[in-house]
Order: C-alpha cells, then sequence, then structure tokens
C-alpha cells in the first residue's frame, strides 16, 4: 500500500532490549482513519512494536515512517511532535501531578487538540476529581485520563496498549465508545489488545503476532472465516 | 543576666541564631542536592566543592576584577551554573546508563581535584572576604544583638529556597520537572526534550551550592576545605529529610542547623554528633526519611 494515506508503514523492524532480540523484522502499516489491532498472547511483541514506533526501546532497526518521515534515528523526544500519541500499559499517571496537570502535562503536537472543556465533556469523571493526586483515581479514571492527556494534544496517530485490561465492563464500552468517536473523526489508531471481544466489534484490520513476527493479517470481514486459526494463535 | 529557669536567654538565643545560619546553608546545599538526585539519580559528591567554589569565584572577582558582593551574588551562581551545565553535558552524560557509583565516583574525584586545585593555589589556612558595607553592623534586640549580615543571610536563603519551592511546585516548568523525575521516559514520549531538562536541572542544583558559597564568604573563612567540611552533615542532613524531596530538604535544612545550635547551649560536647545520632534515629524508624516516599 502507497500513498499519502499511510499514517505508519513499518518494514523489517528489529527491536532489541539489550541482548534480547523481541521484534525479528516486523512489517505492517496503518492508513489514516483505520483502527488497527495487534493481536497475540503475552510476550508475542505487540507492546515492544508500540514502544519501538516511540523509540522506547534499546535499540532497533529497520524503518519506521510515520506520517511519511523516516524516524529509525529519530530521538524519542521528536517523535511525540509528529502527531503520535502514546498510552502505555501501566498508564504511567504522575503521581506528584493532579488530574488537571497531568492533562495539561504533554506539550500540544498539533494545533487541533481537543480543549479541555471538551475533554470534560467526554469524561465528566475527570472533571469531578481534576483536584486529585493522579494516582489517587480508580483504574478506569486513571485509564480515562492517560487517554484524555493524549487527546489534548492533537496527536492524530494514538498508540494505545492494553487500554481495558482489567476494567469494568461499563468502563470498557466507555472506552469502546470513545475509540468510535475518534475514529469518526479521522484518527488513526494503532491498539494493542487482549479482549478480542472488545476488539473485534470496533476494528478494521488485526495483525497477530507470535514471537516478535506478524503471522496473520485478517481484515474485518474475515474474521468469521478465520475464527479458527484466531482461536489456535490467541489460546482463546 | 538574663535568664529564665535557668537559662541563659542571651546564650541560647545567640545559639539558636548560629544555628539558623548553619541551617540556611544546610538548606541551600541539601535542596540542590535534592533537586539533581530526583531527576538524575546522582548523589553529587562535587556539592560541597562547589560551594567552595563560590566562596572562592566571590573572592578572585573581588580581587582580581573589583567585582563587588550585589554582583557576585548573581554573576557567581551563574558561572558556577555554566560549569555545572558542561560538567553534566561532557562528565555526566556519557556515563548516564551505567551504574550510579560511576557518577558518585566522578562526582566524588571532581571534589577532590577542586579542592586539590585551590590548595595549591591559596593554601589551606583560608582567605577574608569582607561583609559589604550596607550589611555591616547590626540591630539590638531583646536578647540579643542580631549582626545584619546574619539575618541578610537568614533572609537570602529562605528567599531562594522558598522560590525553588514553588518554581518546582507550582508552575509548569516545575510539573516537567515532577513527572521527569518520576517517569522520565514517558516525558520523551510525550515529545519533551528530557536531556535538556536534565542539563539545567544539574546546573541549577548546582548554581544554588554556588549561592551559597557566595553568602558563606563574608562569615567562614572562604579555603579549600570548607566544602568538604559541611558536605558530611549536608548529606546525613539529606537522608534525614528523605532523598528527593524538595520540601523536606528545607526544612530539614533548616531544622538540622536549630537543633545543632540548641545542642551546642546544651550539651556543647554532643554538637558535632547531634545530627548523625538524629539520622541514626530516623533510619531505625522510618528509613526513606522524615518526608520520603516509602519506596
Amino acid at each position: 500500500m502507497m500513498g499519502g494515506d499511510e499514517k505508519i508503514r513499518i518494514v523489517d523492524l528489529h527491536a532489541f532490549y539489550g541482548e534480547s532480540h523481541i521484534l525479528h523484522g516486523i512489517d505492517m502499516s496503518v492508513n489514516q482513519g483505520e483502527l488497527v489491532t495487534l493481536l497475540g498472547r503475552n510476550g508475542s511483541g505487540r507492546s515492544t512494536t508500540l514502544r519501538s514506533i516511540m523509540n522506547m526501546v534499546g535499540r532497533r532497526t529497520g524503518q519506521i515512517v510515520i506520517n511519511g518521515n523516516e524516524t529509525i534515528h529519530t530521538p524519542a523526544h521528536k517523535i511525540a511532535h509528529l502527531g503520535v500519541g502514546f498510552c502505555p500499559e501501566e498508564r504511567a499517571i504522575f503521581s506528584s501531578l493532579n488530574v488537571e496537570e497531568n492533562l495539561m502535562l504533554p506539550p500540544a503536537v498539533r494545533s487541533d487538540g481537543m480543549s479541555l472543556e471538551e475533554i470534560y465533556e467526554i469524561f465528566p469523571n475527570l472533571y469531578e476529581r481534576r483536584t486529585s493526586q493522579g494516582t489517587r483515581l480508580s483504574g478506569g479514571e486513571q485509564q480515562m485520563l492517560a487517554m484524555a492527556r493524549i487527546l489534548r494534544t492533537g496527536a492524530n496517530i494514538l498508540l494505545l496498549d492494553e487500554i481495558t485490561e482489567g476494567l469494568a465492563p461499563v468502563i470498557v464500552r466507555k472506552l469502546a465508545e470513545v475509540l468510535l468517536m475518534l475514529k469518526e473523526r479521522g484518527l488513526t489508531i494503532l491498539l494493542v489488545e487482549q479482549n478480542f471481544r472488545f476488539a473485534a466489534p470496533i476494528a478494521d484490520r488485526h495483525y497477530v503476532m507470535e514471537h516478535g513476527h506478524i503471522v496473520e493479517e485478517v481484515h474485518a470481514n474475515e474474521l468469521e472465516a478465520k475464527s479458527e486459526m484466531l482461536n489456535t494463535y490467541l489460546g482463546v | 543576666m538574663a535568664t529564665f529557669l535557668g537559662i541563659n536567654l542571651f546564650g541560647l538565643s545567640g545559639q539558636l541564631l548560629v544555628g539558623l545560619i548553619n541551617g540556611s546553608f544546610y538548606a541551600l546545599l541539601s535542596l540542590g542536592l535534592a533537586i539533581i538526585f530526583g531527576l538524575l539519580r546522582i548523589i553529587n559528591f562535587a556539592q560541597g566543592a562547589i560551594y567552595m567554589l563560590g566562596a572562592f569565584f566571590a573572592w578572585m572577582a573581588l580581587q582580581y576584577f573589583g567585582i563587588n558582593y550585589w554582583a557576585a551574588l548573581i554573576l557567581v551562581p551563574l558561572a558556577v551554573g555554566i560549569i555545572g551545565v558542561l560538567m553534566e553535558r561532557f562528565l555526566l552524560r556519557p556515563i548516564a546508563n551505567e551504574d550510579h557509583l560511576y557518577s558518585l565516583l566522578l562526582t566524588f574525584g571532581l571534589a577532590l581535584i577542586l579542592q586539590g586545585i585551590f590548595t595549591q593555589t591559596y593554601g589551606s589556612s583560608g582567605l577574608s572576604y569582607a561583609i559589604p558595607e550596607s550589611l555591616k553592623g547590626g540591630t539590638r534586640l531583646p536578647f540579643m544583638y542580631l549582626p545584619n549580615y546574619r539575618a541578610w543571610i537568614i533572609v537570602a536563603s529562605l528567599t531562594v529556597c522558598i522560590s525553588t519551592w514553588w518554581a518546582i511546585e507550582k508552575t509548569k516548568l516545575g510539573a516537567y520537572l515532577r513527572a521527569g523525575t518520576e517517569n522520565p521516559q514517558m516525558m520523551q514520549a510525550f515529545g519533551i526534550n528530557v536531556p535538556l531538562i536534565v542539563t539545567i536541572t544539574f546546573g541549577f542544583g548546582v548554581a544554588l551550592a554556588g549561592f551559597a558559597g557566595v553568602i558563606a564568604a563574608p562569615v567562614y573563612a572562604v579555603s579549600p576545605e570548607m566544602g568538604s567540611n559541611i558536605l558530611i552533615v549536608v548529606f546525613a542532613i539529606v537522608v534525614i529529610g528523605g532523598m528527593g524531596s524538595i520540601g523536606g530538604a528545607i526544612i530539614t535544612g533548616l531544622g538540622m542547623g536549630v537543633v545543632e545550635g540548641l545542642t551546642k547551649y546544651f550539651y556543647p560536647e554532643a554538637s558535632t554528633t547531634i545530627i548523625f545520632l538524629v539520622m541514626v534515629v530516623v533510619l531505625l524508624v522510618k528509613p526513606a526519611g522524615l518526608f520520603g516516599k516509602e519506596a
């Protein structure tokens, strides 16, 4: 796939933490406005793929093109300014900052980010708790804060790692609504997800990972036909 | 002589004042250490030598260039801060990913080199620096005579400490610093240039010691050993307050100065050990320090 609508293109990506070789030649791409998931078991390299895009791994080789810019040699603090927002698995809410300080912390990377009012409208809980210490929030609220934080920056490529992990069904539904709303606005989303039932109805495509390789690419309309294969890979 | 319940109020308030003045230096130095430790996880053993450098720079500025005290108060911390920036950029950054023992040894070595250079050049007996004209004299208070310069030390130190605390706790730049202390990698992912913040922070933490050196010059002898003498106590204070706590460093610094002063009055024999005794007790009861967060 070529053309200007390709927001992320990864070619032959290898990633290392110290001596351990985690990713063994990943090829993938995500287009403008797409919601793509990385499926796979724990340890298959899905989080490392996101962290490699952010240049948060020890070493990486290959090509990572973001919004048309080759970034394999780009320092970590410059990646976000290409319009990328990263929501890590551990959420990384800062305990020394209150909710609003957490929200305001990341600098804007594009000009059309959501305003504080808009964010509080989508996540009313955060407004009520805006003066609480960031880590005093419930798991669900922290997840919303971690999402809201990157929406305010105007990032239009979102890398989301296990955002539903350990959350109550009502919050998972809320997150699905938010993702669909973001997709409608034309944002590009790469989602690492364990909860296949959460991902299946909202995603356009899925990549299945195993042992640091991409072993399968599944389009939304092929889910039915390939469900047996998916079950084998995901062990569900 | 004014006494109350057998206590000589002149003697007591005099020692309290000495305690507050020592505490002012402790606060400035431990604040610098705490800021540096918070973001860089480096225990800067050169902090004492930098304090000595500040005092010498003030002396040299006056002696060789006729730069007066007030100008030195601004210029010396600036110069020392620039030295700190270079030190971080060219000495500490290359070993930033190594074990912290390396940076500890490096700063310790730097301290010895600086101290050695100044001993070689100026001898170890100490030089004197005159109190600026406008701060000479003093004020008679009910129980004591308060020299103006001593009062100025307390005011200047507290002003700098409280402004620093405010800047870290209440401003956006401070929020970057606090968040960077907690999770530097995530800050990078947000697009914040953490290495730049690290360099500035180190320069600022070191500049605080330079500032302390300038205000110390007129009251203590400007000598190559002044830094190593005070640093041991300051380390004990940082341990008591809890590594990395900004407010804790300031309060503990002043508080321990006062404790030391009171001990000098009530039981002078223990005055040089009291801070270490407190440290032992604090370590036994609350290992993370009075203001530190349990890991």
